[in-house]
């Protein structure tokens, strides 16, 4: 009976340990310096997000649109392939807005390319694809693959002042698709609320999709020990056992002493088991994923976990008092 | 006397189209759940399987009592199973409003077939799954009943923990696969499936093995066990159970009943399996919804939700029971929404009389808030909106949209952020 291999094989896989795409995880940093490209660029969605970018003060240096190369488009070069777009100008992440028939190509080619940050915002790929990405993704280490169906990835790096909180951050470098908020007030949470964010400075909103590139721990593991790290907000949602697998991670790696505050928001306690929310992966189903048990998973490893998205930063902050650490 | 095995087949495939849900916890890797997205009939699944060559019965399909007559005289069989075609379960069980009891009848003589699909044609039938008025039977599968000596369970799965296709397999088939699980989860085999691979021959032989099949039927149960993985991929599946594979007592592996769960996302890719769906069983709304686009599921509350991403859109049903409210309904926009979708929304909104005040949260990204506020004044014009409306918004657009809804001199409360909005649509009902 080959149980007990199947077992191993499959504790392997749960428990996040190290594979060679574990090693990628360097890449989920990016500063106001980061290189970006957009494939998809000249499309509807791409011309909207990367003239939002470039307002925001990304360095968006080209994009790919194939057939297109050799233009200019929002300023910059329009290149046929991630390869020729790499090597025209350097960039070291790729933000793709490529509808769902091509976007899991489009992920292959940034991985054959050996682009070490892809960052997938399109929603509706279907899972098989998916299935592939990950499979070729797994099996290598060069690069790190965000989404899809995320938000983007946000770095921030000066700080505003408002009232007497230094807590406010304006985000510098924004990689991201819709839903962009950057800020977080004490009194106000203006965060759009999707599955996955995990909030430093930075913010990487992972998607809510079933199979994709980066998972909480992925992130909690550049979180916590990035000195610049102060607290961590994680937003999950129902499905699947992301939140608890995070949990697991946060009991062996954030607790004691240094432990950095982590305050998270659950979406889905009124889902009604065996529908699917909106994401293809929010869904409850033969009674696992559901929030309550993603709660009290997040609880038992220190976690704080607000009733509300609407007071995650009014939380953290409480944690920052508590620990006296403002 | 003894019931046939056939009826005794026919009975446990019934059970199998019940919504049922299995989880295999304990290795924490396949989580099979039996309910139905995409909705197609037993005898469209089965023609899905036949063209993978997968061996099922054989079967006709009828929509009149003379086409069902002429079914079953063509089937030559031994026996003969009629089953009305409904997406409900427990229809052995059901009854028909023609005086008919039982959705699925055994009969060894084809003239019979004919009278009693005459008595199913046309009419409702009610199972504990059906809703009370019950649902009109509109085709009937006439089929060729086959004795059943030993029933195996068999599922492939798209599963995230393990990043992929799984196989899932019990030589305790037939029966409630989630206490196979419970009480003797070492009756559970699985085997990872690597997506460019494909089923590899030892890995079907093995889990053929498992299943309790032997000699010469090992080979035929790992054949079927590759075609339908073919057909699970071929029709972008997320699911494929099978319960039961069984074995007759003549040789043959068959697959008795089948549950197919469709990824959503392949829609654009699966156009002739996707024009099958029969939403004739669904909620009106929701498919209502769905044909603008909409993501909509229908809840039990009074307060309706209005809101773009479906993170946020459960953040907010979250939201409103927090604060003592009960949401009607979950509402995705999505990204690209456009002011005619918004006026359908809300068109949808107030149509539901359970409703008595809408929430409108709308953090707009790529959502331009202008755009929601003019679908939303339309709305409240021509829809001559009779319940309290609180709004908040935030993002691209903003102060034009506050100001086209100021303008607009109707009753909108306006909301600074979440909690905010929630507690006003709490206290809108209640005040009155």
């Amino acid at each position: 009976m080959s149980h007990s291999r199947l077992f191993a094989r499959l504790l392997l896989q749960q428990n996040g340990v190290r594979s060679c795409y574990t090693a990628s995880r360097k890449n989920l940093y990016i500063d106001k310096d980061t290189k970006v490209i957009c494939q998809g660029f000249t499309g509807k969605q791409g011309t909207f997000h990367s003239q939002q970018a470039i307002d925001y003060g990304s360095r968006l240096v080209g994009g790919v649109s194939p057939g297109k190369g050799g233009r200019t488009h929002l300023g910059v070069p329009v290149f046929n392939s991630v390869k020729e777009a790499r090597e025209g100008t350097g960039a070291e992440a790729t933000v793709i807005y490529v509808p769902p028939p091509f976007a899991g190509a489009a992920i292959i080619e940034a991985i054959d390319a050996g682009m070490p940050l892809v960052v997938c915002i399109t929603e509706g790929i279907p899972q098989q694809d998916m299935v592939k990405v990950k499979h070729k993704l797994l099996r290598q280490s060069t690069t790190r693959l965000i989404g899809p169906n995320c938000p983007g990835v946000i770095n921030v790096s000066t700080h505003i002042y408002t009232h007497t909180h230094k807590l406010l951050r304006q985000s510098t470098t924004r990689l991201i698709g819709p839903n962009c908020p950057g800020v977080i007030n004490p009194g106000e949470c203006k965060i759009g609320i999707m599955p996955g964010h995990i909030h430093k400075k930075g913010r990487i909103g992972i998607g809510g999709d079933p199979f994709n590139g980066t998972n909480f721990i992925d992130c909690l593991e550049v979180f916590l020990q990035d000195p610049k790290t102060d607290g961590i907000i994680l937003i999950g949602e129902i499905g699947g056992n992301a939140e608890e697998n995070a949990a697991d991670y946060l009991k062996q790696h954030n607790s004691g002493a240094n432990a950095k505050p982590v305050v998270s928001f659950i979406a889905g306690l009124t889902a009604p088991p065996g529908r699917r929310m909106g994401h293809a992966g929010a869904i409850i189903a033969g009674g696992k994923g559901g929030a309550k048990e993603k709660i009290a998973a997040l609880q038992q490893a220190g976690v704080v976990v607000s009733m509300s998205p609407a007071q995650l930063g009014s939380t953290m902050f409480k944690e920052f008092e508590k620990r006296k650490m403002l | 006397m003894a019931a046939s095995m056939a009826s005794q087949a026919v009975a446990r495939g019934l059970r199998g189209a019940s919504a049922k849900y299995l989880f295999l916890d304990k290795f924490k890797c396949a989580r099979v759940s039996s309910r139905r997205w995409l909705n197609l009939q037993e005898y469209q699944s089965k023609k899905l399987m036949q063209e993978s060559g997968v061996t099922v019965q054989r079967f006709y399909v009828a929509d009149n009592p003379p086409d069902a007559l002429q079914a079953a005289k063509r089937l030559n069989a031994k026996e003969i199973v009629l089953k009305a075609q409904i997406l409900a379960g427990g229809r052995g069980k059901g009854v028909f409003n023609s005086g008919l009891k039982g959705g699925v009848h055994l009969t060894k003589d084809p003239s019979v077939v004919g009278e009693l699909a005459s008595k199913m044609l046309g009419y409702s039938l009610t199972t504990k799954q059906t809703p009370k008025e019950g649902v009109e039977v509109k085709t009937v599968m006439v089929a060729e009943a086959l004795d059943i000596t030993r029933e195996t369970y068999f599922a492939i799965l798209m599963d995230r923990a393990c990043n992929g296709p799984v196989m899932v397999g019990s030589p305790q088939g037939g029966m409630d696969i989630e206490e196979v699980a419970d009480k003797s989860p070492e009756l559970i085999f699985k085997e990872v499936i690597d997506i460019f691979e494909g089923v590899r021959d030892d890995q079907a032989l093995r889990m053929a093995a498992n299943l309790g099949f032997k000699g010469p039927l090992e080979r035929q149960a790992a054949d079927q066990i590759k075609r339908l993985y073919d057909l699970f991929l071929k029709v972008d599946a997320t699911q494929v159970e099978v319960n039961p594979l069984g074995e007759t007592p003549e040789g043959q592996v068959v697959c008795f009943d089948a549950k197919i769960s469709f990824d959503d996302n392949a829609e654009f890719r699966q156009k002739a399996v996707f024009a099958m769906g029969d939403m004739s069983e669904s909620d009106p709304t929701e498919t209502e919804a769905a044909k603008w686009d909409l993501k909509y599921i229908g809840l039990d509350g009074n307060i309706a939700c209005f809101v773009n991403g479906a993170g946020l859109a459960m953040a907010t049903c979250d939201i409103i029971d927090l604060h003592g409210g009960k949401p009607a309904n979950f509402l995705d926009l999505g990204g690209g929404v456009k002011e005619k979708q918004v006026y359908e929304a809300f068109k949808l909104l107030t149509a539901d009389p359970k409703v008595e005040a809408i929430l409108v949260n709308i953090f707009g990204g790529i959502v331009n808030c202008a755009i929601i506020a003019n679908g939303i004044t339309k709305a409240c014009r021509e829809l001559e909106l009779k319940v309290p409306l609180v709004v908040r918004l935030e993002g691209t657009n903003v102060q034009e949209a506050k100001r086209i809804l100021s303008e607009s001199g109707l009753p909108i409360v306006a909301a600074n952020d979440l909690d905010d909005a929630a507690k006003k649509a709490v206290a809108a009902i209640t005040r009155k």
